[in-house]
C-alpha cells in the first residue's frame, strides 16, 4: 500500500487538510485575534480617556503650546523669561538642556571609560585592581543613589559662598556650584576659528592623500606632524597674530556673592558627574571586552611581521577591537541620554523635569505632554541607532 | 634521550645523570621579579603605582575612620551624632540606621502585621534559591512555585484577606525594602513570560505579530523608564474606566513590568538567535508542532544560555526600582531619603551614613547576582568545550 499523500501521480490533488490544522489558516486566525485584541484595547482606552477627560474637565489638543508658561527655569543657555515665554519655549529649553548634558556627558564618559577599560587590562596589578573595583562598585549601585549622593552629600555640603574653595585658574567651588572665568569672544576670533576649520579640512585631505600614496607606493608620510602643525601650531599663530582676541570675565570673590564668571550649578554638576562616572563604568567593560575579543594571534603575527608595539595597537588591535566595541558603545550612549531624565531628582531642568514635571502639573494634559516627551526621546534613540548602524556597517568585517 | 644514555653505560664521556636545571636569574622569578614586572616596569608603570598608592592612602584611611573607627553606634536621637566637646569628631551615625531599621524594611506597614512581610521574604528566598541553585531537584516545580503559587500566596499575604483572618493592609502603607522587593519581583515574574512571547513574536513569520512586537520593543527601549512611569502614573488612570482606577503601586508595577518585558524580549531573542538552525529544522522534521518545538526543543536550550543575561537584566531592573518614587511610592531609597531629613535625626553625618547604608545594601545584592551570573557563564562555557 502506498500512502496516497506520497503518490506523485500527475493530476492528483494534495490531500485535503481541515482549515483548523492548516498552518496558513491558523496563522491568519491568530493574527486576526491579535489585531482584534489590540484594536479593542486601543478603542476602550480611547473611549475611556475621552470620557475621563470630559469628566475631569481637562482640555485636549496642543493649544497650550503657545500659552504663556509663567514659571521660571533655573538654567537655560537660550533666552527664556518667565513673563513672556510660552510652554513651547519651555519645551525647547528643556530639550536643549537634555542635549547639552547628554553631549558633554558622552564625551567625558567615553574618555574616562576608555581609560578605565584599558587600565583593567594593565599589567600593573594595582592599576588593574583599582580599575576593576571602580567598575564593580559603580555598576552595582543605582544611578539614582549616586546622583543623590553627589548632589546632597557632596555638592550641597560644600562650604558656603563666603568660604568658597579656591581652585586654580580663578575658579571657585561652593554650595552654589562651580564658578569659572567666562570666555568673551572679541573681534577677530572668527578668523582664528576659520583657520582652525581650514586646518581641520586640510588634515583630512592630507590623511586621505597619505593613505592613497601609501597604498600605491608604500611610502609613509609624517601625518602626525602635519596634523599637529595644521591643528595646533597654525591656529595658535593665527590667534597671536589676530591680537589674542579672547577675553575672560574673571569671577571676583566677594563676602556674600561671587560676581561674574560662568556658573555651573550644583544640579548640573551632580547630574553630569553621576552620569559620567556611571556610564564610564559600563563603557570600560565594553572596551575591555572589545580588546579581549582580538585574538592574541593577531598581536603575535604583527610582531612577527616586525611591527612596533604602538603601530601594532594602532593598525591591528584597535581597528578590530572597535568593530566589537561600537554596537554596545552606541547603546551606552543611548542609555546615558535616557538616564539624563533622572535630572528630575536633582532639579536640573531637562526635558523630563520641565515638561513632564512642571508643564504637566500646570496644564494637566497628561496624554499630550507625556506623548511629546516620549516622542522626543524616541527620535533621539532612533536617530542615534541609525547613524551608528551606518557607521557600524562601514567598519564591519566584510566576509565572502 | 634517556634510552641512548642507558644503552651505552660504559662510554665515560657520556653524562650519566641529568644535570638539574640551573635556577633562572633571581631577578626573573620570585617575588622580586613579580613586583618588578607588575608594579615597577618602566617609568609610566612606576609613576602609576606611586600615584595609586598615594591616592589609596589619601582615600581609604579617612573612609575607614568615618565608617568604623569614628562611627557612633548607639543613640536614640540627633544628640548622639552632633559635634560637641565630648566627641569633636563624629563619623558615620549607625545609631540612626539602627533606629530606623524597621522603617527601611517595612515602611509604614502596621507593626502587628509585619510578620506577614517576613513570611513573604522567607517564601521568596525559597523561590530564589530553588530556581537559581542548579543542583536542586525538581526545578520545574520550583518554577511553578515561583511564577504561579508564590505570586498568588503573596498577594493574599501582603494585601490581606478578611476571609482568611488577615486584615487588609492598603498599599499606601507599604514601603522600604518591601516595595523594592515587590516591584522587582513582579517585574521579573511578569517580564520573563511576556518577554519570551514578545521575542517569539519578533522572530515569527506572522506579519501582525512581528510588527506589534517590534513596535512595542523598540518603543519601550527608546524611551527612559521615567517617562514610562509617568505614563503609567498619569495616563493609565485615564485609559481605564473610573471604577477600576489603579492604586499607585499597581500603576508603578504596570510601568515597570512593561518596561522590563521589552528588555527581556531582547535578551531572549539573543538566546534564540544563538541556537543553530538545525535545532529548529530537526524539531520540525520530527513532526513537532510549533508549541511542542518551542517548549521541548528551543526554549530550554535558548533560556539556558540566556541565564547570565537574564540575571544581569534583573540587576538593571533591581536598580531601576529606585525610580518608582516618581509615582509617589516609598521604596528603600526613598525611606532613607525621608529618614535622613527627619529633624529628630538632624545631624551632619546622618545623610552620608544613609547613603553609605543604601550603597552597601544595593552593592551586596547586585554584586551577588552578577557573581552568580558569572559562575553560570563559566559553567556553560565549560559545557560547550569539547
Amino acid at each position: 500500500m502506498v500512502d496516497p499523500r506520497l503518490s506523485d501521480a500527475p493530476g492528483s490533488q494534495p490531500a485535503k487538510v481541515s482549515p483548523w490544522r492548516d498552518p496558513r489558516w491558523r496563522s491568519y486566525a491568530f493574527q486576526a485575534v491579535l489585531m482584534g485584541a489590540i484594536g479593542f484595547l486601543v478603542y476602550s482606552a480611547f473611549s475611556n480617556a475621552t470620557e475621563n477627560l470630559k469628566r475631569q474637565k481637562i482640555a485636549s489638543g496642543f493649544g497650550f503650546w503657545d500659552t504663556n508658561s509663567g514659571f521660571p527655569i533655573s538654567f537655560s543657555i537660550q533666552h527664556y523669561s518667565e513673563a513672556t515665554s510660552t510652554y513651547g519655549d519651555a519645551f525647547w529649553v528643556g530639550m536643549v538642556n537634555t542635549l547639552l548634558v547628554a553631549a558633554i556627558g558622552i564625551v567625558l564618559a567615553t574618555l574616562l571609560g576608555f581609560a578605565v577599560g584599558v587600565a583593567r587590562l594593565s599589567k600593573n596589578v594595582l592599576v588593574a585592581f583599582v580599575a576593576r573595583w571602580y567598575v564593580e562598585i559603580l555598576r552595582n549601585m543605582p544611578l539614582l543613589l549616586q546622583l543623590l549622593f553627589w548632589y546632597n552629600a557632596v555638592l550641597k555640603a560644600l562650604p558656603s559662598v563666603r568660604d568658597s574653595i579656591k581652585l586654580p585658574l580663578n575658579s571657585f567651588l561652593n554650595n552654589r556650584g562651580l564658578t569659572t572665568p567666562r570666555p568673551i569672544p572679541e573681534d577677530g576670533l572668527g578668523w582664528v576659528g576659520l583657520v582652525l576649520l581650514l586646518g581641520f579640512v586640510l588634515t583630512i585631505v592630507v590623511r586621505i592623500w597619505a593613505k592613497r600614496r601609501q597604498e600605491a607606493t608604500g611610502q609613509l608620510a609624517p601625518v602626525g606632524w602635519i596634523t599637529l602643525v595644521l591643528l595646533v601650531v597654525v591656529p595658535s599663530l593665527a590667534f597671536v597674530i589676530a591680537g589674542k582676541p579672547l577675553g575672560f570675565d574673571v569671577p571676583q570673590g566677594g563676602r556674600f556673592n561671587i560676581v561674574g564668571g560662568l556658573v555651573f550649578q550644583p544640579e548640573f554638576l551632580a547630574l553630569l558627574f553621576g552620569l559620567v562616572l556611571y556610564t564610564a563604568a559600563y563603557i570600560a567593560e565594553v572596551v575591555r571586552a572589545g580588546i579581549m575579543a582580538v585574538s592574541h594571534g593577531q598581536t603575535e603575527a604583527a610582531y612577527a611581521l616586525g611591527l612596533q608595539p604602538n603601530i601594532t595597537s594602532k593598525l591591528i588591535v584597535i581597528p578590530q577591537a572597535m568593530r566589537v566595541i561600537i554596537p554596545p558603545l552606541t547603546s551606552q550612549y543611548l542609555n546615558l541620554t535616557k538616564n539624563s531624565s533622572l535630572a528630575v531628582f536633582v532639579g536640573y531642568p531637562d526635558l523630563a523635569n520641565v515638561f513632564t514635571g512642571t508643564v504637566l502639573n500646570q496644564t494637566g494634559q497628561a496624554i499630550e505632554v507625556v506623548g511629546i516627551t516620549m516622542l522626543v526621546y524616541l527620535s533621539i534613540s532612533l536617530t542615534t541607532s541609525f547613524v551608528m548602524n551606518w557607521y557600524n556597517r562601514r567598519v564591519a568585517l566584510i566576509e565572502r | 634521550m634517556s634510552q641512548s644514555v642507558s644503552s651505552n653505560p660504559n662510554q665515560s664521556f657520556v653524562q650519566q645523570d641529568v644535570i638539574a636545571p640551573s635556577r633562572p636569574p633571581s631577578n626573573l622569578v620570585g617575588p622580586v621579579a613579580w613586583v618588578r614586572e607588575h608594579l615597577f616596569g618602566g617609568v609610566f608603570n612606576t609613576s602609576a603605582t606611586i600615584l595609586i598608592v598615594l591616592f589609596l592612602a589619601w582615600v581609604v584611611p579617612p573612609f575607614l575612620d568615618f565608617v568604623l573607627f569614628d562611627a557612633v553606634w548607639v543613640g536614640t536621637d540627633r544628640e548622639a551624632c552632633i559635634f560637641n566637646e565630648a566627641h569633636p569628631i563624629v563619623g558615620a551615625c549607625w545609631a540612626f540606621i539602627k533606629d530606623r531599621f524597621s522603617f527601611f524594611n517595612y515602611g509604614t506597614y502596621p507593626i502587628p502585621e509585619r510578620w506577614r512581610v517576613d513570611l513573604f521574604f522567607a517564601l521568596l528566598t525559597i523561590a530564589v534559591i530553588w530556581l537559581l541553585k542548579l543542583s536542586l531537584p525538581r526545578r520545574d516545580l520550583g518554577a511553578l512555585y515561583a511564577f504561579i503559587i508564590l505570586p498568588v500566596v503573596s498577594y493574599f499575604l501582603l494585601i490581606g484577606s478578611p476571609t482568611l483572618g488577615l486584615p487588609i493592609v492598603t498599599t499606601n502603607l507599604w514601603g522600604g525594602l518591601l516595595v523594592t522587593v515587590v516591584v522587582s519581583a513582579v517585574g521579573i515574574v511578569v517580564s520573563l513570560p511576556l518577554g519570551i512571547l514578545l521575542a517569539l513574536g519578533r522572530r515569527s513569520t506572522m506579519p501582525a505579530a512581528q510588527v506589534f512586537s517590534v513596535a512595542f520593543i523598540e518603543f519601550v527601549r527608546g524611551v527612559p523608564l521615567i517617562t514610562v512611569l509617568f505614563m503609567a502614573s498619569v495616563m493609565l488612570p485615564l485609559f481605564v474606566p473610573r471604577e477600576f482606577e489603579p492604586d499607585k503601586l499597581l500603576r508603578a508595577l504596570v510601568g515597570v513590568a512593561l518596561f522590563a518585558s521589552a528588555y527581556m524580549a531582547e535578551v531572549v531573542r539573543a538566546g534564540l538567535q544563538a541556537l543553530p538552525k538545525g535545532q529548529y529544522e530537526g524539531a520540525m522534521a520530527l513532526g513537532l508542532s510549533y508549541g511542542q518545538m518551542m517548549r521541548l526543543i528551543i526554549l530550554p536550550q535558548a533560556l539556558k544560555v540566556t541565564i547570565p543575561n537574564i540575571v544581569s537584566n534583573y540587576i538593571g531592573l533591581f536598580k531601576d526600582t529606585t525610580l518608582v518614587v516618581i509615582v509617589g511610592l516609598f521604596d528603600f531609597l526613598r525611606t532613607i531619603e525621608t529618614a535622613r531629613i527627619d529633624p529628630i535625626w538632624a545631624a551632619p553625618t546622618v545623610s552620608p551614613t544613609g547613603y553609605v547604608y543604601a550603597a552597601i545594601f544595593y552593592f551586596i545584592f547586585c554584586f551577588a547576582m552578577s557573581s552568580y551570573a558569572r559562575t553560570i557563564e563559566q559553567r556553560l562555557s565549560k559545557a560547550d568545550k569539547r
